[in-house]
């Protein structure tokens, strides 16, 4: 897990970073979010002391980070950039390799991690292993950046913008097989990202930031259920309705569903407890059925349209 | 086609000191590349981290290049006297901004993104440098390697100046006396070497980045291997003697030292720029110089008398072009109203004002003239322009003012002057040529030089100085339509010359002198 304490960056005397704290639980990914200039990056950076902080505290599992010799530190958290950052002259198993190598790991060892990576992330080793990142789209390159990052099995990712620099159809694929990969679902990951969407899709917990410093932290549904201050009100604006689905999964509205009648249970189609509402959405309004049965436990209930907007109704009322 | 045979046969008869030449010419392109590369690369690495010293190291080095390579020469003889080290150090200065230009170039280029992905992996500073910066600028700085290998051959050429050897001995050597063939013997080899590096270089450059480990390994192995083919000439007699390139190969010089004296010194190719300080600062002991030569005097020298006459008479005379004169005949009256007015004292003080004190040609010649009585206010006419050219030495500046002061007040002529117009073989061609109408020449080198007699002719009349302005006179009117005037009177012939002290010391008068002292202490 990790922990940061008052984390300040000051640069010459304006302040890009002021006074941060915020936790991020073994598993748990925060999004920092924000505009440009909001401070998120810096934060990030500060991290993994690509930026050294002026004041304040970082605590990796339980050790301080600015304790530790600075590559010691780097070499046990992963790191994505936006552009990728691979290096033109490794092929994709050579930019793989690198972190073990610094670690000093077998050469059989590496090669079997690369190789399962590679296979993980859907490209065919034997393909891709000796080919040049130039030689790669986009999206395959961002999916070597992030293997990379894997390579050495780190507790602790950091991710830059990590689809910034893709396309928005490549983008969205890119981040579902993200969001599916076993790998990541075990790491504590912080993440910097300006898009809204993205935040309420990969966080499970988004540390809203403007001007140097925090705004909000909180879940998905409590910043947009319940925003504090005006900043958090606006910063979602007219998405909010959209983003209030994407963000809500069917498990939050769990107990406005209506149990199911048995003979529903054969002819209707069925959701998983885990998809958001903008997906449930989508599949009712396509033509399709008009409910879908859900279950949870060995609990089964039936969720429809009119379901969703009357317990976001009554969600909203909650939370307010 | 009777051109081309004869440099082929030149080609024969020197082949082993073309190889020769040729072999130094590649180790001191070499050995200064691969100084600049093991200095140069280090700072081009500390300036692309402290990118605030960037633009004065970067400074510094473009200055470097803009001094002429002649001057730099001139200013390493203090410090590092003459022969291989200051051609390498000077080549090393000429080398130094493409590599640290460069260098620096291809670090701060490459992608930020890269340098950053580099340290967030945990990458130390020297990991960073050596497995990421390096390689991905390795394309950029093998560019400018390549072209500092360029500029090297071409600059290396100049060594000869210094005693330095390579290719440039051949070069001005042959420009210095006409002879074709012996500039082709050196620049041919020299525009090969420039084309066979580049070429070579060129094919490791365009490498992709991935293959650039192979280049990493192949050049230093190669620039190594080459550097080591130079041989430092070892020392033969207890005496050093440097002369110029035109010295070296002229009947009237080293040739006729070896022939007629039987004169076995130790050599080497110097410009006549640097050969009087190189021998007062007892880098050389004997020199080919010329008798009016100011430094004579400012540096105490003596010259050793010719007792056998191997140096035929250098009386220096206007050589005009004949229809020039005919057109304009007042020309000729007033070149010679300084006929015999100058002495081989009066001259060798004139030098000495010019070279030693560092006054103006026009000064001294002004002087000279108003002393003499000669001097008038130019008349500002503008009847037609002469075009006077000269040589690029300072006695041949002093005579073109003196000609210059001598028309614009005694006629109604303007005039143009072509100063520093190289070597005998440039001014004679630029007459011939129509480029210039007149400039000062000396009569043993248009005798031996321009004419080349046959041996039977040059040994019957070259010991009369009379002899030899007729016969010259006489050849240079029914072969090139060109006039010689009546000489000025002084005598700028060859002389070996040594120090005062020396010569004192050992008891030098003759060249058979030296000649007996180097056979017995050999």
């Amino acid at each position: 897990m990790i922990i940061v304490q008052n984390l300040s960056k000051f640069f010459q005397q304006t302040a890009a970073v002021k006074n941060v704290s915020f936790e991020v639980e073994q598993g748990e990914t925060l999004v920092l979010l924000g505009t440009s200039g909001s401070g998120k990056t810096t934060t990030l950076r500060m991290i993994n002391r690509l930026i050294e902080p002026s004041s304040g505290e970082v605590f990796i599992n339980g050790q301080n980070a600015l304790a530790l010799p600075a590559e010691v530190l780097r070499r046990s958290i992963g790191y994505v950039l936006q552009n990728n950052g691979l290096f033109p002259h490794y092929t994709v198993a050579e930019n793989i390799s690198i972190v073990p190598k610094l670690l000093g790991w077998e050469k059989n060892t590496i090669e079997a991690r690369v190789r399962e990576l590679l296979v993980e992330l859907h490209l065919d080793p034997k393909d891709y292993s000796n080919r040049y990142p130039r030689e790669l789209s986009g999206g395959q390159q961002q999916r070597v950046g992030l293997a990379r990052a894997l390579a050495a099995n780190p507790p602790i990712l950091l991710m830059d913008e990590p689809f910034g620099a893709l396309d928005p159809v490549t983008r969205s694929s890119i981040r579902m097989e993200f969001l599916r990969l076993d790998e990541l679902k075990r790491k504590t990951i912080v993440m910097v990202t300006h898009d809204i969407e993205e935040a309420c899709a990969l966080g499970d917990k988004i540390c809203l930031m403007d001007g140097g410093s925090i705004k909000q932290i909180g879940t998905p549904a409590e910043l947009l259920f319940n925003p504090e201050g005006d900043f958090s009100r606006d910063f979602f604006g007219s998405d909010r309705a959209v983003l209030e689905m994407k963000s809500l999964r069917i498990t939050n509205i769990w107990p406005y569903l209506e149990s199911a009648e048995p003979d529903l249970l054969k002819s209707s189609g069925q959701a998983d407890k885990d998809e958001t509402l903008w997906m449930v959405l989508q599949r009712l309004s396509a033509g399709g059925p008009q409910r879908l049965l859900v279950r949870k436990d060995n609990e089964s209930k039936t969720i429809s349209l009119e379901i969703i907007f009357r317990s976001l109704k009554q969600l909203k009322g909650i939370l307010a | 086609m009777n051109e081309q045979q004869s440099l082929w046969q030149f080609l024969l008869l020197h082949w082993d000191k073309i190889l020769d030449q040729t072999i130094t010419h590649i180790g001191l392109t070499f050995i200064s590349l691969l100084l600049a590369v093991i200095i140069g690369t280090p700072i081009a690495i500390l300036i692309a981290r402290k990118r605030n010293l960037a633009a004065a190291v970067l400074g510094i080095a473009a200055i470097m290049q803009t001094i002429p390579s002649v001057a730099l020469l001139g200013f390493m003889i203090p410090l590092f006297g003459i022969g291989t080290v200051p051609a390498i150090v000077v080549l090393f200065f000429y080398a130094l901004l493409p590599i640290i230009r460069n260098t620096f170039t291809g670090i701060t280029g490459i992608d930020e993104a890269i340098r950053d992905a580099a340290k967030g992996m945990g990458m130390t500073d020297k990991q960073i440098l050596f497995k990421v910066e390096i390689p991905l600028a390795m394309p950029v700085i093998l560019a400018g390697i390549r072209t500092a290998t360029v500029i090297n051959v071409g600059v290396a050429t100049l060594a000869a100046y210094i005693a330095g050897g390579g290719l440039g001995e051949f070069i001005f050597g042959g420009i210095a006396l006409n002879n074709t063939n012996m500039i082709l013997a050196g620049a041919i080899p020299a525009a090969l070497l420039a084309i066979t590096f580049d070429f070579l270089l060129g094919k490791i450059q365009k490498q992709k980045p991935e293959g650039t480990g192979k280049a990493m390994l192949v050049l230093p192995i190669a620039v190594l291997l080459l550097s080591g083919f130079y041989i430092i000439p070892s020392a033969g007699t207890n005496l050093l003697a440097g002369f110029e390139p035109e010295f070296m190969g002229r009947s009237d010089g080293y040739l006729g030292l070896k022939s007629r004296y039987n004169l076995n010194i130790s050599s080497v190719v110097i410009s006549d720029a640097v050969m009087y300080e190189a021998l007062y600062e007892n880098k050389l002991d004997v020199i080919g110089g010329y008798s009016t030569d100011g430094r004579l005097k400012a540096y105490d020298l003596v010259t050793l008398r010719d007792d056998k006459t191997i140096f035929p008479p250098y009386f220096a005379a206007p050589l005009v072009r004949t229809d020039l004169l005919k057109k304009y005949p007042e020309l000729e009256a007033t070149l010679n109203l300084i006929a015999g007015k100058i002495t081989d004292s009066a001259m060798t003080d004139l030098n000495y004002q010019t070279d030693i004190l560092k006054r103006t040609p026009e000064l001294v010649a002004r002087e000279f003239l108003k002393a003499k009585g000669l001097y008038k206010r130019p008349q500002n006419g503008n009847k037609a322009t002469i075009r006077i050219g000269c040589k690029i030495f300072g006695e041949q500046y002093i005579l073109t003012e003196i000609y210059r002061m001598l028309i614009e007040g005694n006629t109604a002529f303007s005039v143009e002057t072509k100063t520093g117009l190289g070597g005998t073989k440039i001014c004679f061609d630029a007459l011939t040529n129509n480029q210039i109408d007149l400039y000062p020449e000396y009569t043993g080198t248009g005798f031996l030089v321009i004419l080349q007699p046959p041996t039977s002719v040059v040994d019957s009349i070259i010991s009369d100085p009379d002899d030899v302005f007729r016969y010259v006179q006489t050849e240079f009117s029914s072969k090139y339509g060109l006039t010689w005037l009546k000489p000025m009177g002084f005598n700028n012939t060859y002389a070996l010359m040594m120090r005062q002290q020396d010569a004192s010391a050992l008891q030098l008068k003759t060249i058979t002198d030296l000649k007996n002292y180097i056979d017995k202490n050999d």
